[in-house]
């Protein structure tokens, strides 16, 4: 059975015919061409499929379209500005060297912004020691919130760098036009 | 084509040696980089792909009695099922791992049996349910155990020798005044890279063009084109983007052969074929479980007398592969009396081929573990054993070490971990909830060359060169490097540089892996840009160019050329619940001169993060009543998740080997998951003084 | 997967008869387990009511200090709602131990509780699963058994229930609030998983188109002074090899007045540890004591060599997690 749905893919609105079993996934990847969302495993388990929905951090291997219509979607690519220059995450990741074979690496990079969102909201972590208290930026939070992202290559070292990066200058700007 | 064989003279170093950003790191933060089944490949007439999906066998041997489609071909968007009796023949079915679809013959529980083709892969999948395939079951043995029948194989993977002998080591063991005598044990593990097996094929009645997510283009094309009746020519591989591979995708395998057999049914219709990832633990080969007896006799101070490491591992029925899991006990310490020997078993089970450091990975785990029991034996400093055991040539040949800096990566590791503070004795020191422990254990890999490899560089416009070879970058940096080495061989700018690669149509390059890649491609394109700058001068009109074939550079035949490390952990063992983690993880390397530090660091670290993962979770546990992988995916086959790589880092030793390559590089890919399972091991070891001889060192192991 | 009819729910009273009206319907929730075990071909329905967008998703406190939460508040928006952190930490702490951060923004609290096992069989049409399909047999039983049941298996089945959530919800005595055909009741977390039996193919209580609407959770002294401890392969995104859920009310010299200790990955349902309860009332809570009392529960505990570890970790983490608690430890 086939439906109609639209999504905001990376700003653009997109009208799309998916069989009701397609996944957002593959919706995204097959039926709109757009391939930033990696297939890694296609069950939930290791987080190549990661995406920004409707402002949150989400796998899409285990969603299906038709469920998600009118849904808004941000891909790695949707994160870069439109001349091309990089989200802060990104920019991190390249310096870091955050990314090796570069397969996890978009749904690494939408799983940080959302890391850095959660932690922004005060949201504790499983290996936060209060669960009333405001989580930190440490390595330990950064660890455990980016841990549905697997990365067989092992940039692990590179990633947690970058999101904390990322994280530090976040947090000096948000700090910055506190002040002023 | 064949081109002139040129020998390399060294270059100087000046983009070497700098930490270039990675060259393809833009496409792969956005997700613009375009992976196998990510190309809009479309026919000749527009002609969107179709989705292939793969049906399997279900008994670990037997045949294929019928495939029955009827139900099929009448799910909507299925167009065709391509079995054993329709498939297009293939000219040569001497492997049998790849020649699939060409008889009944069922030799492993995950075996393609069908292909299922449509237009969506919703329905491809479903049809693929809708495949009803009769099998008729036979007996089969799944099983590796000690009492496995084996047999010794004529030489082992790396063409190395099946056995060695120097001297009477039973004897020497025999009057030892301190030993060692243990079995060592690894299971079968899965090199699972985040992109599973896929490849786009298009047939266009003429030539096939695949899209593959492939370690070797070129090796691709070599073993399919003959293998399809074609010339290596009509077949043209493409792999721009990798996601990952760690041997996995060295060789073909049956998927490969799949797809293109399916393409070439649809003549001007592109296929698509995404491995899922349960079907890539039977069809994309593993790192067959192994099992060494190690024996260490020893005099009182430590110094080796006798060694011996006998190896067993197993194979499928169809296809050998000896996993060289004794050969580093060849070249690590000195000891007059010393065997090595390999033995495999042969079982109705999947084929096993490389991961990360075949033989290197098992062997040294069994290895170093065995040396940290005889520095308890002896009461000496595991790093002071080692030391003590330092060869003054190699072992294995009597040829003078090209760069063995094993005692320098050990010392300066030892003074960054703070070795010195260590207790000597187990179970000394508690933490809250945990016992903590240190370990240690030595790495090594040879310096692999691969001869063959071809390189092109032409003149562009403003000062610009093209450099081409069929070289592949499955994330280890090689698009990065290549473009540092071509540019300091040309002497000019690395952003002068345009290079062409992962293509079967470019000029010859070997596969990416056992760490020969740089020294291999790097050696090429050094041979064509010194050749280059020999015909046409540091003024060379654009548009011309020189093609050159490497000859052998490095002085493999008179010296021991290999790279040497040492390993530092950390461990923690929960006293409530056993649980294993890792605050603390260094290595430290002779590698020789490092051509980028950003990428080799991520090398380096990606080893040891593989290393910490064997250590601690994976384990394909193969069901013995049908020789079925039950692990298969990522929610049960574990790999290292962010959270269990804590504080880790990698350093190397100044180093420069000239005699290894004009770069004065050696490999890196391999050695950083080398000895690394063994220095958690110890460092458990010391934290509870429970000694666990078998990987991974699961909880269970640690409770009290 | 099968070709399938897709219904967006326009109430919960229409999704239920959509779905109790057709056998081979079922409801979508967050789909982190139903999309799952479409593709791997599991569950093969023909309709889908998705009900993910249905207003059951706030967390609403009960006059008597107690809290509703919609079936439908994801498990990251339970984890982090103040008082839930506040007055049932055991709660959040369990959420927080389960999946990852994507999954738990996905996931919603009634899908939780109805996820079903991990088995590697369950999972895998190839094998025979009663569960999956009764009367095929129970693959698992000689087979891969790391993450087996060591409490209340039967014959036909020998798994765990997955979820770290639920291991919690029955350690505060939660309510499950189901809407049927015939209106709505509220079932006990205690009855509302149930042992394998003969008919291991039913994982719940519930009955076909019934649809959980809410849990309730109760306020007590035993629910604010809880916590979740988890033993795993991996330090995270790794399923329970076993956990523990517990919760201590202790009156002024230190004796316990009350305790609640519910175990993960040893049954097929969360395994509320009432022996062990009991046998510490009144008691100092000391390693000992608890060690006594957690085996004591695991008396009737029957193993393999792949399950043997269970009993010591689970009992070990009883004591560490219960003793923590009493010395007022935050995790």
């Amino acid at each position: 059975m086939d439906a109609e749905i639209t999504l905001t893919v990376d700003g653009q609105r997109r009208t799309v015919t998916v069989d009701t079993r397609t996944t957002l996934l593959d919706a995204l990847r097959e039926r709109l061409g757009v391939t930033n969302p990696k297939k890694g495993c296609d069950h939930g388990q290791c987080g190549s499929c990661t995406v920004l929905l409707d402002g949150r951090r989400h796998l899409t291997c285990l969603a299906l379209a038709v469920a998600h219509d009118g849904a808004e979607v941000t891909t790695a690519g949707g994160l870069s500005g439109p001349d091309g220059a990089l989200h802060p995450v990104q920019q991190a990741f390249l310096e870091h060297d955050g990314c090796q074979c570069g397969y996890c690496t978009p749904g690494q990079v939408c799983s940080a912004v959302g890391v850095l969102d959660e932690i922004r909201q005060g949201h504790a972590s499983h290996v936060s020691e209060d669960l009333e208290a405001e989580p930190g930026l440490t390595d330990e939070e950064v660890r455990e919130r980016m841990s549905g992202n697997l990365c067989r290559c092992g940039a692990y070292a590179g990633i947690l760098a970058a999101v904390k990066q990322a994280g530090e200058q976040a947090g000096e700007q948000a700090g910055q036009e506190g002040a002023a | 084509m064949t081109a002139n064989e040129v020998t390399p003279t060294p270059i100087a170093p000046r983009s070497i040696g700098t930490s270039l950003l990675r060259r393809d790191g833009v496409e792969k933060v956005t997700g613009e980089a375009t992976y196998a089944v990510e190309h809009p490949v479309t026919g000749p007439d527009g002609q969107p792909p179709l989705h292939a999906w793969l049906v399997t066998s279900t008994v670990a041997r037997g045949r294929v009695v019928t495939v029955d489609a009827t139900a099929a071909l009448a799910h909507p968007g299925v167009v065709s099922v391509i079995d054993h009796t329709n498939a297009p023949r293939l000219a040569d079915t001497s492997d049998a791992e790849l020649a699939i679809l060409q008889d009944d013959a069922i030799a492993f529980r995950g075996q393609i049996v069908a292909v299922v083709l449509a237009g969506t892969s919703e329905s491809a999948r479903e049809g693929a349910a809708l495949v009803r395939v009769e099998q008729e079951a036979e007996p089969h043995e799944a099983v590796f155990d000690e009492d496995s029948p084996t047999y010794a194989p004529e030489q082992v993977n790396g063409g190395s020798e099946t056995d060695t002998l120097d001297g009477d080591p039973d004897e020497a063991l025999a009057r030892a005044l301190v030993t060692v005598d243990a079995t060592y044990t690894t299971p079968h593990e899965f090199n699972s890279p985040m992109e599973p097996h896929a490849a786009t094929a298009l047939w266009d009645g003429e030539r096939l063009t695949l899209h593959d997510s492939t370690q070797g283009p070129r090796p691709v094309r070599g073993t399919l084109g003959p293998m399809l009746g074609l010339a290596e020519e009509q077949v043209r591989v493409l792999a721009p983007y990798v996601g990952g591979g760690f041997g996995s995708k060295g060789l073909p395998h049956a998927p490969e052969v799949a797809v293109a057999l399916a393409a070439m049914t649809v003549p001007g219709q592109p296929v698509r074929l995404a491995v899922t990832r349960q079907q890539m633990f039977a069809l994309t080969g593993y790192r067959t479980a192994t099992r060494s007896h190690v024996r260490f006799g020893a005099h009182p101070d430590g110094r080796i007398e006798a060694l011996r490491h006998d190896t067993v591992s197993q194979t499928s029925r169809i296809k050998e592969f000896a996993e060289q899991a004794a050969v580093p006990a060849r070249v690590m310490y000195a000891a007059p009396h010393r065997a090595t020997t390999h033995r495999v078993a042969e079982l109705d089970v999947a084929v096993p081929s490389w991961m990360r450091a075949p033989g290197e990975m098992p062997g040294m785990f069994a290895h170093e573990v065995a040396m940290d029991e005889l520095a308890l034996h002896t009461g000496l400093d595991p790093v002071e054993l080692r030391v003590r055991n330092e060869p003054e040539v190699d072992p294995d040949t009597g040829n003078p070490w090209g760069n063995r800096r094993l005692v320098e990566c050990l010392r300066s590791g030892a003074e960054r971990f703070g070795w010195a503070e260590r207790p000597t004795g187990p179970r000394a020191t508690v933490d809250g909830e945990w016992w903590v422990g240190t370990g240690v254990a030595a790495s090594t890999y040879p310096m692999l060359w691969m001869p063959g490899n071809v390189a092109r560089v032409r003149s562009l416009d403003g000062g610009r060169y093209g450099v081409a070879i069929a070289a592949t970058d499955i994330g280890t940096g090689a698009r990065t490097v290549l473009t540092q080495i071509a540019a300091d061989a040309l002497a000019c700018p690395p952003d002068a540089i345009d290079l062409d690669m992962a293509d079967s149509d470019l000029p010859f390059g070997s596969v990416a892996g056992g760490s020969s890649g740089t020294t291999s491609w790097g050696t090429a394109i050094v041979a064509a840009a010194q050749q280059f700058r020999a015909d046409h001068g540091d003024h060379p009109d654009p548009g011309v160019e020189t093609t050159a074939a490497s000859g052998q550079y490095a002085a493999m035949d008179g010296h021991a050329l290999h790279s040497f490390g040492a390993v530092f952990c950390e461990a923690r063992v929960h006293r409530y619940t056993g649980e294993v983690r890792v605050p603390r993880l260094l290595g430290v390397y002779s590698v020789g001169r490092v051509v980028n530090p950003r990428t080799a660091r991520s090398q380096l670290l990606g080893g040891l993060v593989m290393g910490l993962s064997a250590a601690l979770f994976e384990d394909g546990w193969r069901d013995p009543r049908t020789g079925h992988t039950v692990t298969q995916d990522l929610a049960t086959y574990h790999v290292a998740a962010h959270a269990d790589v804590k504080e880790i880092d990698a350093h190397w030793l100044d180093d420069v080997d000239e005699l290894s390559t004009p770069m004065g590089s050696r490999g890196i890919g391999e050695i950083g998951i080398v000895g690394t399972a063994a220095a958690v091991a110890n460092a458990t070891y010391h934290a509870t003084g429970v000694r666990v001889r078998g990987l991974p060192l699961t909880a269970d192991h640690f409770l009290e | 997967m099968k070709e399938l009819t897709y219904h967006r729910a326009e109430d919960a009273a229409s999704a239920v008869a959509l779905v109790t009206g057709d056998p081979d319907a079922r409801f979508l929730g967050g789909g982190t387990n139903l999309v799952d075990h479409l593709k791997l071909g599991v569950t093969s329905p023909t309709t889908l009511v998705d009900v993910s967008r249905l207003p059951m998703d706030e967390v609403a406190e009960l006059p008597d200090g107690g809290l509703r939460v919609g079936a439908n508040v994801r498990n990251s928006d339970l984890a982090a709602h103040p008082a839930v952190r506040r007055g049932w930490p055991v709660v959040a702490r369990a959420l927080l131990a389960g999946a990852s951060g994507q999954i738990r923004n996905q996931a919603t609290t009634g899908g939780n509780l109805l996820q079903r096992t991990r088995c590697v069989y369950f999972q895998d049409v190839t094998t025979p699963c009663n569960k999956r399909e009764p009367g095929t047999g129970c693959s698992a039983i000689g087979g891969y058994g790391r993450y087996n049941a060591v409490l209340g298996a039967s014959e036909a089945c020998v798994t765990t229930h997955p979820s770290d959530l639920a291991v919690g919800l029955a350690a505060v005595d939660a309510t499950v609030v189901v809407l049927g055909a015939g209106g709505e009741r509220r079932v006990p977390m205690g009855d509302f998983h149930r042992l394998p039996s003969d008919r291991p193919e039913q994982d719940t209580t519930l009955a076909h188109g019934e649809l959980v609407t809410a849990v309730e959770l109760p306020a007590s002294a035993v629910a604010r002074r809880s916590t979740y401890r988890k033993a795993r392969d991996r330090a995270s995104y790794a399923f329970a090899l076993v956990s523990v859920a517990a919760g201590v009310d202790l009156d002024d010299d230190g004796r316990v007045r009350d305790v609640r200790i519910a175990w993960g990955g040893v049954a097929h349902k969360p395994w509320r540890a009432a022996v062990a309860e009991e046998a510490l009332r009144g008691k100092f809570l000391s390693e000992e004591s608890v060690r006594e009392a957690a085996e004591a529960e695991l008396a009737a505990a029957v193993t393999d060599e792949q399950t043997a570890y269970k009993v010591p970790m689970v009992r070990n983490l009883t004591a560490l997690t219960l003793t923590s608690l009493a010395e007022g430890a935050t995790r």
